[in-house]
């Protein structure tokens, strides 16, 4: 029994509550939210490390065995991606302390923030089918919070939007759930695995397969895949930066994290219909994301769509189901997170300098912020996968999967697409940062310098992810082996079978 | 009794579908409630109906209810509570902002072309 792997959701759940009673005293907050997700960040490091010395771990919560209580598990993807997330989280929080200004501070920013991170980690790590419900409305609560927290009209008129969707979203997620459980009659995700192969010999009953799809859809709004995206342009343009920058680099990757955990976990054994649906959507998000991107002349706006482009790309890896595509989305997946948080965040610099979002409006940044400019021409870079930065080897992956796979056709557009993903960011870069300088209302007060400092940090993190791939690469591999097998997954939280 | 719940539950569904569909925001927050109030019934409805028998696990006990349905829908039950509760609050705050609870006048984003 080893409780390690409860710690990164443990940790910044305590760091919450305590954050509500600190609420008025900024500093103390400040310092409270940092330390704690610095030891965040050092565990999820062990956990990784323990992951990859003994294999899969699991905690049985309040010891009742494995199909029968909540059962954690800590495989190679779900380690990985707390790290990720412990690493975001630290970053935008010390991006927040000259950012997000005083009255957010003392109205429970850094409480929701830490609310924020508990339900992401939990939901990441739980092998139980219901607590992963329960860890997505903590996480969808703590967003709400975030998403209103100030009050503008934008922010209140797009919260009730993003509430209602996802409030739509978690009762198809309980019906889902109860089909399934009516079905399996057990929510322990490696025994719903076990049973649902039991039922299926060969063929999985008709039953299965529209539990599958009600799954995707639950997830997918989640995720922004194509149908299922329209409620995000407008609700990600809503809240301040590096909030943002937690959305956009964490909360639809839960999404695509649970739609690859249940297509590769439950929904495995015939891929003709459901796996084919999920190819099909993922391309046609890679399409919408990619038109959008091209049309808008907003930098947010711009960032967003290429969100749901790159969760067309992961989810693309995904339903091709080779050992090479999913060990692409994998890497895809991380380099996404990493990438788009450091994108949003120096969007949110821009923003701050220039009063607006429009492109239009901004121009010549370059010359008189040119640290700004480089740290954003090389995460332009890394975006589009030039090599060797971190998007290469990932989409690389991918499209070599997709190829095995024989969807030419597909891993034809997952390449296409990066050359107008190259496109749609490089258009923010000429007219945003070259071209003549100009003089912006209240520039001086914007402390760039220190603000600078979370996105350049994530920058040189994607740099060594992309450069150092020979030494991230047998991680990777690890959880896509895993994926690619779930008897392992089962095995390891089962013992028995 | 299945087949009674299950019309009972696309009813609810169906008003709950009708009310989000309308343009006044307290319809819409009711209609949310009315959908959760169906996937409760749903869980408990797939776990299986039993009558005159307790949610025990006895070694001996000739009959019982499976207790995990009413374990679930408890926990979700509380969830749906909170979100209401914040849909209400804020549909009331965005009341006074935006002075308006048609959504149709809720639309668009300002400073953005």
């Amino acid at each position: 029994m080893i409780n390690f792997l409860i710690l990164p959701i443990l940790i910044p759940l305590v760091t919450g509550v305590l954050l509500i009673f600190a609420a008025k005293r900024i500093m103390l907050q400040r310092w409270i939210a940092g330390i704690s997700s610095v030891i965040a960040i050092i565990f999820s490091a062990l956990l990784v490390q323990k992951v990859r010395a003994r294999g899969i771990q699991t905690l049985d919560v309040s010891s009742w065995e494995a199909p029968f209580g909540i059962t954690l598990v800590s495989d190679m993807m779900s380690a990985l991606l707390v790290l990720t997330t412990s690493i975001i989280a630290f970053l935008c929080l010390i991006y927040s302390f000259w950012s997000i200004g005083e009255a957010r501070e003392k109205f429970y920013y850094y409480a929701a923030f830490n609310f924020l991170i508990v339900g992401v980690n939990g939901a990441f790590t739980t092998g139980d089918i219901f607590n992963l419900f329960v860890f997505f409305e903590v996480m969808l609560m703590a967003s709400y919070v975030l998403l209103v927290l100030g009050g503008k009209k934008a922010q209140l008129r797009e919260s009730i939007k993003y509430i209602l969707v996802n409030v739509i979203s978690s009762a198809l997620f309980v019906i889902a759930v109860a089909y399934l459980y009516s079905v399996v009659g057990t929510l322990n995700m490696a025994h719903i695995s076990v049973r649902i192969s039991e039922a299926s010999q060969g063929t999985p009953p008709g039953i299965i397969t529209v539990i599958a799809v009600l799954f995707l859809i639950v997830f997918g709004l989640k995720g922004a895949i194509f149908p299922l995206y329209f409620w995000m342009p407008g609700s990600y343009y809503a809240p301040p930066a590096p909030v943002l920058a937690l959305f956009g680099a964490l909360l639809t990757k839960v999404g695509v994290y649970s739609i690859t955990r249940t297509y590769t976990l439950f929904f495995y054994h015939d891929t003709g219909f459901t796996h084919q649906l999920l190819s099909f959507l993922a391309i046609m998000s890679i399409i919408a994301g990619v038109i959008g991107a091209i049309a808008y002349w907003d930098i947010k706006k711009i960032i967003i769509y290429n969100i749901i482009i790159a969760v067309g790309a992961i989810l693309f890896g995904v339903s091709a189901m080779t050992t090479d595509s999913l060990t692409g989305s994998i890497f895809y997946l991380i380099h996404d997170m990493i990438i788009k948080a450091a994108l949003f965040l120096l969007a949110g610099i821009v923003i701050a300098i220039a009063g607006t979002s429009n492109l239009h409006k901004i121009s010549g940044l370059i010359k008189r912020y040119p640290g700004l400019g480089w740290t954003f021409f090389i995460s332009a870079l890394a975006l589009a996968g030039i090599p060797p930065l971190s998007g290469f080897v990932g989409k690389l992956l991918i499209v070599k999967g997709g190829f095995e796979a024989e969807h030419y056709w597909g891993a034809g557009i997952v390449l296409m697409s990066s050359l107008l993903v190259l496109f749609s960011i490089m258009k923010v870069f000429i007219n945003g940062f070259w071209g003549t300088p100009r003089a912006y209302k209240g520039e001086d007060k914007v402390p760039v310098g220190k603000m600078l400092i979370a996105p350049v940090i994530l920058v040189i993190i994607a740099v060594f992810y992309g450069v150092g791939s020979e030494y991230v690469y047998p991680y990777i591999s690890q959880a896509a082996e895993t994926l690619a097998n779930p008897e392992i997954y089962i095995e390891a939280v089962l013992k028995e079978y | 009794m299945e087949i009674l719940m299950a019309f009972v539950i696309g009813i609810l569904f169906m008003s709950a579908t009708y009310l989000m569909l309308s343009k006044s925001l307290l319809r819409i927050i009711v209609g949310t409630g009315l959908l959760s109030h169906g996937a409760h019934m749903l869980i408990l409805t797939m776990g299986g109906l039993k009558k005159g028998a307790a949610p025990l696990l006895g070694e001996n006990a000739p009959s019982y209810t499976d207790p995990i349905p009413q374990a679930l829908i408890l926990t979700a039950i509380v969830i749906s509570f909170g979100v209401t509760a914040f849909f209400l609050v804020l549909a009331y705050r965005a009341y006074q902002e935006l002075g308006t609870d048609n959504m149709d006048r809720m639309r668009g984003t300002e400073g953005n072309d």
